[in-house]
């Protein structure tokens, strides 16, 4: 191991959230702010999605536009932009990584660390799906890539499997690469998007969406040849295709997290953290969809901010917070962030997703089998990809000494 | 140097053709390479090299303790694993060492392993030790509850099959051999030596060696035998994340018993961590995909073994086709009268076996008539390393320091630089699609299986090897 080079705040990740964090750090003064990027390009996810949902109502954003704007904030506040550098892993102790780069190998040693590594989805394989393994198989991320940063060649007839928003964003990148949607496919009894964007697609595009539907086998040698489906009654058909996106079912891309040792939580799969953002390792923070997989640019970007204020108060001298208190959901919600309740932070509001459609739910918060918080949900039916908030005014009522507290919908 | 994948084939007759370009045949085409005498041509239907029964397998070098005594595979694989052993070793192959347990779960299973032990005995292998419960999972602390004891055959060890049989043909291709690719044979015939009838044309050779794996038997029967028939059986396997290594450290084999065979858990020379083989015995010689009901009780299985495992996220699941013939051994056949050598019902352990079945199959090739000529040893190869055992090329300074492609990572799951995907392109025996690519480099081979690089490896693939 070479000897450790030493920097303020090491930002590992430029997405939303890491740039989001390396701009205010470097702009409130936290000294030498570095952000390693192992891709070629600053800006995360948002570099493929050339969609646009990016920014704010007021200022609506392209997703290229959106990480070029956070990329050029954080490095007008002064923080060091790495790109093409990669976070192997850690040094034994303290917030010290190994990387490798172009330049060679590296250590680098920090006051602090944000972990910001982001999220993806999950490929055809790690969902188990049977048959063969033909080329023409991708991600909603690879699909992106391909089409807008490298202008490839995709294939002429492509089904996509999910109707979230991210499988509408991934038929119209099909579209813009020329081929035709066959059909979206959903497991869930209906599209999991704005009804606006499910008409339009359907009408604007004549694209048929499958809902009750999963894919059971892909056929073909060598190329895809098509995607046999199944219908929740019991129906097959096979729906013949050269091209197949398997798009949501998103994971956070926590490699680094485990390989330090961090807790993680059972519910989101990347680490466990508190109300201020700190993990199981003192001097490490973690910010953005590496926390819950995944919520829109603009809250991974906030929660980075937020992260760097935490990372300004630990430099200034703040001590490590307590790990606090678990904060665990039932079935059928599937996870909560943050995940821990840290007795005395500034409360902040919680991100949370549902397995399965529900219908007007109440969240219900207990700890030992005290009620700390009720809340009906207004906003309709609350559905497993779709954003769920809860508020963070029952956090005084939360005994630091108690039991953990536990989120449920009955 | 000749690798060919389209237009004619050469018209002047070879001495020696090798149909099939799996592990078998690749291993017989270097050690035919070492008679710089011989014009050898190696056929493959396929664009690749292994890309049949060799590229889907459980990836074990078989110390051959559990073969069925006295057979002519029990003496290929020991003869073989020797062999091999020393070929990864200046080759650059990655092998790990890390033996063998045969994990007893009930009473019927635990009185089978000192029968187990004899036989390995029989079979030239005196180091098996008997394990208790205590020692067994003070070895394997994530194994499941309620394991009696096992076996360790500490001989038993993990190797790189696509590397085995890539290094294979590069130093045969480098020695002069001609590899022709995307070659089915469709018919053969004697007319003055063999002549093939291939997708891209006839080809005239001298002696003929069969090869061809799962359709050993259709070329056979060409040839007027009806020794044998293939009946495909396929095995399933899935292949989970390298975060899931640290769960296992050794092979875990069932016990076989009257009720079957079970399944292994098996780390792999790149961090993973395999599961499998399902074996069901097909008809259709295509059949190489997963199934639900498979993979299921796949994982029903690995629940009890390594319970942790569920856990993990699964990168791959394949399914290769075994050739088996029904026999309890292989189905190597000279017909000195046809000149030709039948390389038949090669099963799992043909990997382990390669060399040593080449050796044996250039013996039948010389008493059946062909001159072979003097021996010059074939310039050794050394192949980029997959192995996490060893450097990999994003760990080495030197290297880097050298060619700072090394230190650019493209596939970050399995930390594969550009440095390492421009030589694949430029190699011998290049790729000639993304997944020969990937067992070539590891690129796209991990858990994002290419969300996130999957365009920039197209990219260079698509843009070849530069000047």
């Amino acid at each position: 191991m070479t000897a450790p080079r030493h920097v303020d705040v090491l930002v590992v990740g430029a997405g939303p959230a890491g740039l989001a964090a390396a701009a205010r750090l470097a702009a409130a003064g936290a000294g030498r702010v570095e952000v390693l990027e192992r891709e070629a390009q600053p800006g995360g996810v948002p570099r493929h999605c050339a969609h646009g949902g990016f920014g704010t109502w007021t200022r609506p954003l392209t997703g290229p536009r959106y990480a070029r704007l956070l990329t050029e904030a954080a490095e007008r506040a002064g923080a060091t932009l790495r790109t093409g550098v990669t976070a192997l892993d850690w040094a034994p102790a303290g917030p010290v990584l190994t990387t490798v780069g172009p330049g060679g190998p590296e250590t680098v040693g920090a006051r602090a660390v944000v972990l910001a590594t982001g999220a993806r989805e999950r490929p055809r394989a790690a969902r188990l799906v049977p048959g063969t393994r033909p080329a023409g198989v991708w991600t909603t991320g690879e699909l992106q890539q391909a089409v807008h940063l490298f202008g490839q060649h995709i294939g002429t007839r492509a089904v996509v499997v999910g109707a979230a928003d991210v499988s509408y964003a991934a038929a119209a990148t099909v579209r813009a690469a020329g081929a035709e949607v066959v059909a979206l496919v959903t497991e869930h009894p209906r599209a999991q998007t704005g009804r606006a964007r499910a008409r339009a697609a359907r009408l604007g595009h004549g694209t048929p969406l499958l809902t009750d539907t999963t894919v059971t086998e892909l056929l073909g040698h060598g190329r895809l040849s098509g995607v046999r489906v199944r219908h929740r009654d019991g129906r097959t058909a096979v729906l013949p295709c050269d091209t197949v996106v398997f798009t949501g079912d998103f994971v956070p891309e926590h490699e680094l997290a485990r390989r330090g040792g961090l807790t993680l939580d059972p519910g989101t799969r990347g680490p466990a953290v508190g109300t201020t953002l700190h993990t199981s390792r003192p001097g490490v923070f973690a910010a953005g969809n590496l926390l819950h997989a995944v919520e829109p640019a603009g809250t991974a970007a906030r929660e980075g901010a937020r992260a760097a204020g935490a990372v300004l108060d630990f430099l200034a001298g703040a001590p490590w917070p307590d790990p606090g208190v678990p904060v665990t959901v039932e079935a059928p919600l599937r996870w909560i962030a943050p995940n821990r309740v840290t007795p005395g932070a500034v409360p902040a509001r919680h991100v949370l997703r549902t397995g399965v459609p529900l219908s007007r739910p109440v969240l219900y918060v207990h700890q030992d089998g005290r009620l700390l918080h009720r809340r009906r949900l207004t906003a309709g039916t609350a559905s497993p990809d779709r954003t769920l908030t809860l508020t963070a005014r029952w956090h005084e009522r939360v005994d630091p000494d108690g039991g953990p507290v536990r989120v449920s919908t009955g | 140097m000749t690798v060919t994948a389209d237009g004619p084939l050469p018209s002047a007759p070879y001495d020696v053709a090798i149909v099939g370009a799996g592990v078998v045949g690749c291993a017989i085409a270097r050690e035919l390479a070492r008679r710089p005498r011989l014009r050898v041509a190696l056929l493959e239907a396929q664009d690749d090299v292994g890309q049949g029964t060799s590229k889907a397998n459980t990836a074990i070098l078989h110390t051959g303790f559990d073969a069925a005594p006295g057979t002519l595979e029990a003496r290929l694989v020991r003869e073989g694993y020797a062999r091999l052993g020393a070929y990864a070793a200046e080759t650059g192959i990655p092998v790990e060492r890390v033996g063998a347990l045969l994990v007893a779960w009930d009473e019927e299973q635990r009185a089978a392993l000192p029968r187990l032990a004899e036989k390995a005995e029989r079979n030239a292998y005196p180091d098996t030790v008997l394990l208790g419960p205590e020692e067994l999972y003070a070895r394997e602390p994530h194994l499941g509850p309620g394991a009696l004891g096992a076996l360790h055959v500490p001989g038993e060890s993990i190797i790189c099959p696509w590397t085995t049989t890539l290094a294979y043909a590069t130093q045969a291709v480098r020695a002069g051999v001609d590899l022709h690719l995307n070659t089915p044979v469709h018919r053969a015939r004697r007319a003055d030596g063999h002549l093939l009838t291939t997708g891209r044309g006839t080809l005239r050779a001298r002696h003929l060696v069969n090869a061809a794996g799962l359709h050993a038997d259709t070329l056979d029967r060409a040839l007027g035998h009806e020794d044998f028939t293939v009946t495909p059986r396929r095995g399933q396997l899935l292949v989970y994340d390298k975060l899931a290594r640290p769960l296992v450290r050794h092979i875990l084999l069932p016990v076989p018993t009257a009720l079957g065979k079970g399944v292994l858990v098996a780390p792999t020379v790149y961090g993973n961590v395999l599961l499998g083989p399902t074996a069901e015995d097909l008809h259709d010689k295509r059949a190489t995909g997963s199934t639900a009901d498979g993979t299921a009780a796949l994982r029903e299985q690995g629940r009890r073994i390594l319970p942790a495992l569920l856990e993990e996220e699964v990168t791959a699941v394949y399914a290769g086709l075994r050739a088996a013939t029904g026999h309890e051994d292989y189905r190597i056949t000279a017909h000195p009268g046809q000149a030709y050598v039948t390389v038949g019902g090669i099963r799992s352990t043909g990997l382990t076996a390669s060399l040593a079945i080449a050796a044996h199959v250039t013996g039948l090739l010389a008493d059946g008539g062909l001159d072979l000529g003097p021996v010059r040893e074939p310039e050794p190869v050394t192949m980029p390393n997959l192995g996490e055992a060893f450097p990999r090329p994003y760990q080495r300074a030197d290297l880097i320091a050298a060619d700072p492609e090394y230190g650019t990572l493209v596939c970050h799951c399995e930390r594969v630089s550009r440095g390492e995907i421009r030589d694949a392109l430029a190699a011998t025996v290049p790729p000639r699609s993304l997944e020969g690519l990937r067992r070539r480099t590891r690129a796209r081979a991990g858990r994002c299986q290419g969300f996130y690089c999957g365009a920039a490896v197209r990219e260079l693939f698509e843009r070849g090897p530069r000047p």
